[in-house]
C-alpha cells in the first residue's frame, strides 16, 4: 500500500481517490471476512418453518402438566420388544450398516405379515422400503412421485405434515373436509364423512395423488369399504396415485375393521401403503416405518431413500424383525400384540370418553386410532381478551395448559386455511396413556367446574 | 373386467423429474457383489470390529433402565443430552460458544445431514463446487436439489526420491480452483479427511478455500466425519474455525465413524443459527425425529470422551493409533505385491494403483464401464477380495481420468488384513510363476 501511495503522490486529486479505493477495499475485505453468508433459504422450504409440534411440545414439556397432547404412548412397549433390541446390540455386525432399502430379516418379516393381511404375494426386496418412521415413508413417496404442476388431494383434518411435504415437492395441496352428518351433533367418528360429489369435483387431470389416512388422525375414523370404493373409483378414473397412511392399522375397535385400499380391485398398482413400528409396537422413538407397494412405484421411493439417508439403523431393524416373527406366529391368537394392544386401548378410549362427558362435553368417539376430538365451545370459555390472532382452539389449549395443567392439541393445526374456522372449536386428546396419567386427567376434569 | 384392469395400470410417467439421472448407485451393485463373492471384504467403508465396550454398555444401560420413555419420541432437533454434549465438545474445538438448541442439529447419520444442507441451500441453477475424488452421494444430492455440480480435481504430483505417494501429494491447483467460482456458486463441499484418498487438507489449503468462500460469499459444507482418524501426528483443522468462516460453514460429524458404529446412523451438524434454522425446516419436513436410544448412548459416549480428552485412554486417541498400524500393514502388503498404495494421511481408506495387475484384466476398447470398475468386479469374483473402483468417486465425464486405482477399507480385524495379504501374495506368485 505504501509503495502505491508513493508512486502516485504527484497525481494530486487522483491520489486521494486511489487512497480511498485502497482503503475502502481493505475495509470491504475485512468486513466481508466477518460478514455472514448472505444468501437465504431455498424456495422449496419457504414458509414451511413453523410447526405445531415445535410450539406445543415446548409448552407441554413441564412435567406438572398432564400431557394428552402429542401422540406418544407413556405405556411401556412389550418386554420382548425391548429385549430384542438389547440382544441385537450385542451382535457385533449388527452395529454396522445393513442393506440400504431394509434389513433383510425385517423386510422378510414384513412381507410375511402383510402377505397374510393383503392376501397377495409381496416381494421383500422390491415391494418394500424401510424408512425413518412412517414420516420418512411419506417424505420418500412424495419426493419420488410428486412435483411442480401436480395437485395432491388432502382430506381435512389431516396429519399436519402432509401439507408442507406436498408444498416442499412444489405441488399444490387441494383440500376436502370430512363433514359431520347430523347437523354437527356427532357422537362418533363414523359421523364424519366425505361428500362423494364434492370429492369427485376435486379430481382433475393435474391430480397426481390423494393422501388417505385410515384409521384417521385426529378423528379416529375408520373408512368403510364403501367409502374406500368411492375413493378407489376416482383414482382409477383419473389415473391417480393413492398414498395410504395406515399407521394405526391395528388399533381398530369393536364393530369395525381396517380395510387396506390397496386390496380393492385396481388399487395395488397405484397405492403406496405406509406402516409404522412406532404405532404398532408403542416404540415411537425407534423411528422405523415402511412403504409397501408395486415394484414400479417402490423403486422410485428407493431412489429417494438412497439419496437422502441411504440406510436405517441396523439394531432397531433386527429387533423389530424378531418382534414381528413373534407376533406373526400368533396372528390367529387373541394374545397377539396387534390385538391385545387394541383391546387395552379400547378401554382407555371408553374411560376418556366418560371423563369428558362428565364435564358436560360431547366427545367424538373414535372407531380407531388413539386420539379423540371434542368440541370445547360448549364450555363457553371466554378468551376474547387474549390478544393473539390465533384460532380459538389454539387459545383454548394454551389457556387449558396454564390454568388446568392439562394439554391437548388444537384441531385447526390439522386444517387448510379455508377450514380453520370450521374446526377451531375442536381439540384433540391422546389416550394411549398409562392409568396414572388418565387418573391425573380425571382429577382435573372432575374439578373443572370448581375453579 | 379387461377394461378395468387396463384402466387400473398407471398410464402416465410416475416418478418426479428430480429423480432423473440419480437412480444409479455404486453401492447397491458392489455391496451385492461383495456379499455374493468376497472372502475378504475391504470394500464398503465400515469396521468389521465392534464399537468400543463403553459404548455398547451405554446402549445396554439406556435400554435396561427404568425409563422406558427412551423408546418414545425425543426432541426433534436432537435429544437434549446429546445436543448439550455436542455443543460443549465442538464449542471447545471450534472456539465458539455454542447453544445446544440452535447451533447443533442431530440427523440420521451424516448422510441425512448432507441431504438437509443441499435441500436448504441449493436452488435450481445454483452451482456447487465438488472436489474430486468425492464421496459419491454429493453429486446426486446436488442434482436432486436442482443444482449444478462443478467439479475440480485433486491432481497427483509425483512423490520425491522414490518414496511412496502420499495423499498429501494430491493437491488442488489454486488457479484452477479459483476459476470454478462464479456468480452462481452457492456452496463448496469440503471433505477432510477425504474419502477416498485419505487426504487431510493442510491449513494453507483450507485458507485458500476459505478466502474464495469469503470473496464470493459462498457457503462451505464441511463433511468432517473422519475428523478423529488422522495419522502421523497430523492435525485435523476445522475450516469453520478459520477467519470469516464460522458464519458461512456447516460442519458435519458422524457417530458411526467416531465410535465405529455405522449401523446406528447418528450424525450431526454444527453451525450458526442463521444457517441451522433452515436445516431444521428441512429436517422437520422430512424425517422429523431421529431414534432416541442411539442418541442417548452416543451422548454418554461423548461424555466419557470429554472427560478423557487428550488422555491416552481416550478412544479418539486409541482408535487412530490402532488404525495407523492397520494402514501400515496394508501399505506393506500392497507394496510387496506391486500394487502401489497412496499412503493416506487420514480416514480408514487407502487407494492403490493397480497398473501392474492390468494383464489379468484385459482392456476392452470402447467399453462404457471404466477400467477400474471391471477390474474390481473381476477381482472380487476371481480372487474373493472386495474393493471399490476409484472411478466411483468421479463424475460421469471424469470417470476415465484415473481409472487404474481401487480403494481399500482397512478398518478391519488383524485376521481380515492378514487374509487379504494371503490373497495378494498368492496372486503375485501366480503372476510370476510359469
Amino acid at each position: 500500500m505504501f509503495f502505491a501511495l508513493r508512486s502516485f503522490c504527484h497525481l494530486g486529486i487522483r491520489t486521494y481517490q486511489l487512497q480511498t479505493d485502497l482503503l475502502s477495499r481493505s475495509i470491504k475485505h475485512s468486513a466481508s471476512a466477518t460478514m455472514a453468508f448472505r444468501h437465504k433459504n431455498t424456495r422449496r422450504i419457504e414458509g414451511l418453518d413453523s410447526n405445531v409440534w415445535v410450539e406445543f411440545t415446548k409448552v407441554a414439556a413441564d412435567p406438572s402438566i398432564v400431557n394428552l397432547g402429542q401422540g406418544l404412548p407413556d405405556i411401556s412397549p412389550p418386554s420382548y420388544v425391548k429385549e430384542e433390541l438389547a440382544k441385537a446390540t450385542a451382535v457385533d455386525r449388527l452395529n454396522q450398516y445393513t442393506r440400504g432399502f431394509g434389513h433383510p430379516s425385517l423386510v422378510k418379516a414384513l412381507s410375511q405379515v402383510y402377505e397374510r393381511v393383503c392376501g397377495r404375494k409381496i416381494d421383500p426386496l422390491t415391494d418394500i422400503l424401510v424408512t425413518v418412521g412412517a414420516y420418512g415413508s411419506l417424505f420418500s413417496a412424495i419426493q419420488a412421485l410428486i412435483e411442480e404442476g401436480d395437485e395432491v388431494i388432502i382430506i381435512e383434518p389431516f396429519y399436519d405434515c402432509y401439507e408442507p411435504m406436498v408444498k416442499m415437492a412444489g405441488a399444490k395441496p387441494v383440500f376436502i373436509p370430512l363433514r359431520c352428518k347430523n347437523d354437527g351433533n356427532s357422537t362418533c367418528s363414523a359421523d364424519w364423512a366425505l361428500d362423494p360429489a364434492e370429492l369427485a369435483n376435486k379430481f382433475n387431470s393435474k391430480t397426481k395423488a390423494i393422501i388417505l389416512n385410515t384409521p384417521h388422525n385426529p378423528t379416529g375414523k375408520v373408512f368403510s369399504r364403501e367409502e374406500l370404493q368411492v375413493i378407489a373409483d376416482l383414482c382409477i378414473k383419473h389415473d391417480t396415485l393413492c398414498i395410504s397412511d395406515e399407521v394405526y392399522e391395528w388399533m381398530v375397535y369393536k364393530g369395525h375393521k381396517h380395510i387396506k385400499i390397496a386390496t380393492l380391485p385396481g388399487m395395488w398398482e397405484r397405492t403406496i401403503t405406509i406402516g409404522s413400528a412406532g404405532k404398532t409396537y408403542s416404540v415411537t422413538g425407534w423411528k422405523l416405518g415402511w412403504s409397501i407397494g408395486p415394484q414400479n412405484l417402490i423403486k422410485h421411493l428407493q431412489v429417494v431413500h438412497q439419496n437422502t439417508l441411504y440406510v436405517c439403523p441396523t439394531p432397531l431393524q433386527e429387533a423389530l424383525a424378531q418382534a414381528f416373527c413373534v407376533d406373526y406366529k400368533r396372528m390367529d391368537d387373541p394374545g397377539c400384540y396387534f390385538y391385545s394392544l387394541s383391546r387395552e386401548l379400547e378401554s382407555k378410549r371408553d374411560r376418556m370418553a366418560r371423563l369428558l362427558q362428565e364435564v358436560g362435553l360431547n366427545p367424538v368417539i373414535p372407531d380407531g386410532g388413539y386420539f379423540m376430538i371434542v368440541d370445547v365451545s360448549t364450555l363457553n370459555v371466554d378468551l376474547s381478551d387474549v390478544d393473539e390472532k390465533e384460532p380459538y382452539d389454539y387459545k383454548f389449549v394454551k389457556w387449558m395448559i396454564t390454568s388446568k395443567k392439562l394439554s391437548a392439541i388444537p384441531l385447526s393445526a390439522f386444517c387448510g386455511p379455508e377450514t380453520k374456522r370450521q374446526f377451531e372449536k375442536y381439540i384433540r386428546f391422546c389416550f394411549i396413556k398409562k392409568d396414572s396419567t388418565l387418573d391425573a386427567a380425571e382429577v382435573i376434569l372432575k374439578n373443572w367446574n370448581k375453579q | 373386467i379387461l377394461s378395468l384392469s387396463l384402466q387400473a395400470k398407471m398410464s402416465r410417467p410416475m416418478q418426479a423429474r428430480r429423480l432423473e439421472g440419480i437412480d444409479k448407485n455404486i453401492w447397491v451393485e458392489f455391496v451385492k457383489l461383495a456379499t455374493t463373492y468376497s472372502k475378504v471384504n475391504l470394500g464398503q467403508g465400515f469396521p468389521d470390529f465392534p464399537p468400543p465396550d463403553f459404548l455398547k454398555e451405554s446402549f445396554v444401560r439406556a435400554l435396561s433402565g427404568e425409563n422406558h420413555m427412551l423408546h418414545q419420541y425425543t426432541r426433534a432437533f436432537g435429544h437434549p443430552p446429546l445436543v448439550k454434549i455436542l455443543a460443549q465438545f465442538f464449542g471447545k474445538l471450534l472456539g465458539q460458544d455454542l447453544d445446544p438448541m440452535t447451533n447443533v442439529m442431530v440427523t440420521v447419520g451424516a448422510y441425512q445431514a448432507l441431504f438437509c444442507c443441499f435441500q436448504a441451500f441449493v436452488d435450481e441453477d445454483d452451482e456447487v463446487i465438488i472436489i474430486e475424488p468425492f464421496f459419491d452421494c454429493y453429486e446426486p444430492m446436488v442434482k436432486m436439489a436442482g443444482g449444478t455440480p462443478v467439479f475440480v480435481p485433486l491432481r497427483p504430483k509425483a512423490p520425491k526420491d522414490g518414496r511412496l505417494m502420499s495423499s498429501a501429494d494430491w493437491q488442488l491447483d489454486p488457479a484452477e480452483l479459483a476459476s470454478k467460482f462464479s456468480k452462481r456458486t452457492k456452496a463448496i463441499v469440503l471433505n477432510s479427511p477425504n474419502n477416498p484418498l485419505g487426504k487431510v487438507f493442510s491449513r494453507g489449503e483450507l485458507e485458500l478455500i476459505a478466502d474464495l468462500c469469503v470473496k464470493h460469499d459462498v457457503l462451505c459444507i464441511s463433511d468432517e466425519v473422519y475428523e478423529w482418524l488422522v495419522y502421523d501426528g497430523k492435525e485435523h483443522i476445522r475450516i469453520a474455525s478459520l477467519q470469516g468462516m464460522w458464519d458461512r460453514t456447516v460442519t458435519i460429524g458422524s457417530a458411526g465413524k467416531t465410535f465405529s458404529a455405522t449401523g446406528w446412523k447418528v450424525g450431526w451438524i454444527v453451525g450458526p443459527n442463521r444457517l441451522l434454522q433452515h436445516l431444521r425446516t428441512v429436517h422437520q419436513n422430512s424425517v422429523y425425529h431421529c431414534a432416541t436410544v442411539a442418541q442417548e448412548a452416543v451422548a454418554q459416549g461423548f461424555q466419557r470422551e470429554l472427560k478423557l480428552y487428550g488422555k491416552p485412554e481416550s478412544y479418539f486417541i486409541q482408535l487412530p493409533k490402532e488404525l495407523q498400524q492397520k494402514r501400515d500393514w496394508l501399505v506393506q502388503s500392497l507394496d510387496a505385491v506391486g500394487m502401489k498404495p497412496i499412503v493416506p494421511e487420514g480416514t480408514y481408506f487407502l487407494v492403490a494403483d493397480i497398473s501392474e495387475f492390468k494383464s489379468d484384466v484385459p482392456d476392452v476398447p470402447n467399453s462404457e464401464e471404466p477400467y477400474d470398475s471391471r477390474f474390481a468386479k473381476w477381482m472380487v469374483k476371481n480372487k474373493g477380495l472386495a474393493a471399490i473402483p476409484l472411478s466411483a468417486f468421479y463424475c460421469g465425464a471424469h470417470k476415465n481420468n484415473y481409472n487404474h486405482f481401487i480403494r481399500f477399507c482397512f478398518a478391519k480385524e488383524e485376521a481380515t488384513l492378514k487374509a487379504a495379504n494371503d490373497i495378494l501374495q498368492k496372486w503375485k506368485q501366480e503372476k510370476t510363476s510359469p
